[in-house]
């Protein structure tokens, strides 16, 4: 059974000090031998006994890509998907071998989208190759040869011989060049639901996370940050925890306080105790409200504003139009709160450093530990473990390695375990960038609209974080973060005069990727707004959308599927309203519709949530249905209770207690409806979350007649029943 | 010295009477399955059995699992044999990332122990754990199918 082929290639992944194991391979630079087995292609390596090992590069965060990729490179292969091991790529190997395998990082929804390609030509081409060594063997043409189930057949004598046979010939054969992939009818696993690889691990106990880093000889560190961004350390005092049992040392580590000890909990424990005295800098009195008055500043100014979009003459068309309507919308900070706190091993010996890290881009980590630690790339190995969740927390900002990697280099020799509290990783987060949006629009007579503008004033990811340049092609414009106007600048809707701008507004707030970034709150702004127009044209908002949206057939055409599958026109129970959403995000195009009843507490009811996508190919789709599952409660999670807030310079919340997570007895019915057209790659890990807050707040407007401006629900006396 | 059965294993462990039974689990006897998530018994990560009971490990003192048994997600398979809730997850294709998952799995093996046929009602009741990933339809699914497996009702 498949459980017996996983613990075999547990057992073979720790003897090779590779793949997915940690902790029982022995401590060390690198402690990875060559694989067992033949490679073909950088991502294929075929073993003797059949066994055939996919390599993967990016991440498993439970968005199932460790699963979905390989079954591209299988598909070509036409090998047995039974025998087949997945084997994270070595990030050092990658430095070496000169990216053989492309970027690492999982973030943006495009592990699939942007690598399916060349993972389809590495199968072909390891296919190639072995056809080519079976031909070759039997002195007959590559052409009379068939590849299948793991085994060449030469048609006309009907010989027949293993991939595991002919492995080794082909290793020596010159690759193929232009390989033919398969047309999509061919396809026997795309499209298949497969089951997830790494499930068993996970529901055995055997996953192992890089909180489960386990080496000998391993030291503890627990960690402070200035409660301020941006602040550092004045003053230290550690008299109190000298001596205290476990207790190995106290690090001034100038923006960040560690204590080193013999287990977590003692460190932690001890770090309470250590007088830390900080100089918190500029920003010692921002609040909420100031950095309110902040991104106004942006809805106001008059200079320094970037055009992402133009079209027409807004102003002339808005003096013109029949009815206005004007509007304003925000959407707050919202933290990460992976499951798994944030946290770095490291071990830095003989100017050589090992670093196991829960990452979404082990490029990005690796690159990281060799600036902090001062030696070079390919000096560095990360070894790869699952994450216990990233949503975009754990690939832009790689802070949590540069600490764990300080903490070693000060502690040279020794490995040691860092690992935040999870009131550090709320507080010390790289937030969802707040966003305070004016929307504008003018319909005609007849109740379409003329004219449509918005005025966008956010903190810029792109220049704050990653420090690009805000340029074409990475920006819709100069000076435009993509991030910031996603959604709006790109509305697909038929309407003559559009114009969007952009006020970057720099908050010290540091800002980053979370799940679904721009789509995640600029969609509930677009859609909502929308709907107001539908109203004010007293007309039916799907069939508003509808006529609006007929030049974008995609849109248009997961608008009328998910309309059709949820019964938009149909009668509803009394008391029950509709609201609906569509967006395009990530290469996707989704739509949600929301069937909701409110009671006089203002609980809201969700009898049903129709999710509709349409990814393209849609490769593994019960994985696809887990993705929508799970954006549904991301979403509803954000949209009812998601705000950080900011008191005297500090984040206010700290824990699940005040930073609300939504649980399973609020997980309202999902249905979803998979409408792949085929022609195009879509992502699937985040678009799904678009279309639901202006689909739920839209509905609410439906039954209880206010319209949400603002998030989260909380603040308008809305709870999720 | 404290003295605890661990998946039916006695360990003695020389720790503060007040730490946590989570991090003598996690970092004393390198038992990782049990995770951390929050400390403060919000989230149900660390999930474990104390005598058959499920408890949030990281706010039990292990003063208070002295001379007890501990049972956690590595001890819940016997004899090669996946408890029947654990097949369920399999079968029902339940985690994503899977950090919260052996909380979640203790935590519905306590719930089929003392009910073994859970109403809807009962599985919100019982199931208060988070899931930042979002697999609650599929967690409900498979409590209800392991409900129905005939071995269920042994755990």
């Amino acid at each position: 059974m498949k459980n017996v082929s996983r613990r075999e290639f547990l057992k073979q992944s720790a003897a090779i000090g590779g793949g997915l194991t940690i902790g029982c391979g022995p401590l060390g630079v690198f402690a990875q031998k060559p694989d067992a087995g033949v490679e073909l292609t950088a991502w294929v390596v075929v073993r003797p006994d059949d066994a055939i090992i996919i390599r993967y590069a990016r991440s498993e965060m439970g968005q199932g890509s460790m699963t979905s990729a390989p079954m591209l490179v299988a598909e070509e292969l036409e090998c047995d998907w039974k025998r087949v091991k997945v084997e994270y790529a070595s990030a050092n190997a990658s430095v070496k071998r000169k990216r053989a395998w492309g970027d690492m990082a999982s973030v943006g929804s495009r592990t699939i989208r942007n690598s399916q390609e060349y993972l389809r030509k590495a199968g072909a081409t390891a296919r190639g190759m072995l056809v080519a060594a079976a031909a070759e063997q039997w002195k007959v043409p590559a052409s009379e040869c068939s590849a299948q189930n793991s085994f060449i057949t030469h048609g006309p004598s009907k010989r027949r011989v293993s991939y595991g046979k002919v492995a080794e010939a082909a290793s020596k054969l010159e690759p193929p060049k232009d390989v033919k992939l398969k047309d999509p009818k061919e396809w026997k696993l795309i499209g298949k639901p497969i089951k997830r690889i790494d499930i068993p691990d996970t529901v055995m106990g055997r996953q192992r996370y890089g909180i489960d880093t386990q080496l000998p000889g391993m030291l503890y560190a627990a960690i402070a940050q200035c409660p301020v961004f941006g602040g550092k350390v004045k003053a230290m005092d550690s008299s109190k925890v000298e001596g205290r049992r476990g207790i190995v040392k106290v690090l001034n580590m100038e923006s960040f306080v560690a204590v080193v000890g013999d287990n977590w909990w003692r460190a932690k424990e001890a770090l309470r105790d250590v007088h830390i005295d900080w100089d918190v800098g500029a920003n010692g009195n921002a609040s909420s409200a100031s950095l309110m008055e902040f991104y106004r500043s942006g809805l106001d100014a008059k200079e320094d504003i970037a055009v992402a979009r133009k079209d027409g003459d807004f102003d002339q068309a808005f003096g013109a139009g029949a009815k206005k309507l004007e509007a304003e919308y925000f959407t707050p900070y919202l933290a990460h709160s992976c499951m798994e706190p944030m946290g770095c091993t490291a071990v830095l010996k003989d100017g050589k450093v090992d670093v196991w890290t829960s990452t979404q881009n082990a490029e990005a980590s690796l690159a990281t530990a060799a600036s902090a630690a001062g030696v070079p790339l390919e000096n560095v190995e990360v070894h790869r473990t699952q994450l216990g969740g990233g949503f975009g927390r754990r690939g832009g900002a790689q802070d949590f390695v540069r600490q764990g990697v300080a903490i070693a280099k000060a502690m040279e020799g020794a490995p040691v375990k860092m690992l935040w509290s999870r009131e550090e990783d709320t507080q010390h987060d790289f937030y969802r960038p707040a966003s305070l949006i004016r929307m504008k629009a003018a319909l005609d007579d007849s109740g379409n609209p003329t004219a449509w503008y918005s005025r966008v004033s956010a903190t810029s990811i792109f220049s704050s974080l990653v420090r690009l340049p805000l340029k074409p092609p990475l920006a819709p414009a100069e000076g435009v973060d993509p991030q910031s106007v996603a959604s709006i600048f790109d509305l697909p809707h038929s309407i003559p005069n559009v114009r969007v701008e952009y006020a970057q507004r720099n908050a010290y707030v540091p800002v980053g990727f979370w799940r679904t970034v721009g789509h995640s709150q600029n969609p509930f702004v677009r859609e909502s707004f929308m709907d107001e127009l539908a109203v004010a044209a007293g007309k039916d908002p799907f069939e508003y959308r509808r006529a609006l949206l007929q030049k974008s057939p995609r849109d248009l055409g997961i608008l009328e599927a998910t309309a059709k599958a949820a019964g938009w026109g149909k009668p509803l129970a009394s008391g029950v309203f509709r609201g609906i959403a569509e967006t395009e995000g990530y290469g996707s195009y989704t739509c949600a519709v929301c069937e909701l009843s409110v009671d006089k507490n203002g609980e809201v009811s969700i009898k049903r949530l129709v999710l509709g996508i349409d990814p393209g190919y849609a490769v593994n789709p019960d994985n696809i249905l887990a993705q929508m599952q799970g954006s549904a409660v991301f979403m509803l999670t954000a949209m009812f209770w998601g705000e950080i807030t900011l008191r005297e310079g500090r984040v206010e919340q700290s824990n699940f207690h005040d930073y609300r997570m939504m649980r399973l007895r609020e997980m309202p019915k999902v249905e979803m409806v998979l409408a792949p057209s085929g022609g195009f790659w879509g992502g699937v890990g985040e678009p799904g979350q678009a279309s639901i807050a202006p689909a739920v707040c839209n509905a609410i407007f439906a039954a209880t007649g206010k319209r949400v401006r603002s998030l989260p629900l909380k603040n308008h006396g809305f709870t999720l029943a | 010295m404290i003295e605890l059965t661990v998946n039916g294993k006695k360990h003695t462990v020389d720790v503060e009477p007040e730490m946590p039974l989570l991090w003598v689990l996690r970092d004393v006897l390198d038992v990782k399955g049990p995770k951390f998530g929050c400390g403060i018994a919000q989230c149900g990560a660390c999930t474990v059995h104390l005598n058959g009971e499920p408890v949030r490990s990281c706010s039990v003192p292990v003063s208070a699992a002295a001379g007890q048994k501990v049972l956690t997600i590595e001890g819940l398979a016997q004899r090669g044999q996946l408890h029947p809730v654990q097949k369920a997850w399999i079968d029902n294709e339940v985690p994503q990332c899977g950090y919260c998952q052996s909380g979640q799995i203790m935590t519905a093996v306590a719930l089929l122990a003392r009910n073994p046929s859970p109403s809807d009602k009962d599985i919100d009741a019982a199931m208060t754990n988070i899931c930042r990933c979002g697999t609650y339809t599929r967690i409900r699914a498979a409590i209800h199918a392991a409900a129905k497996s005939p071995k269920s009702a042994k755990a």
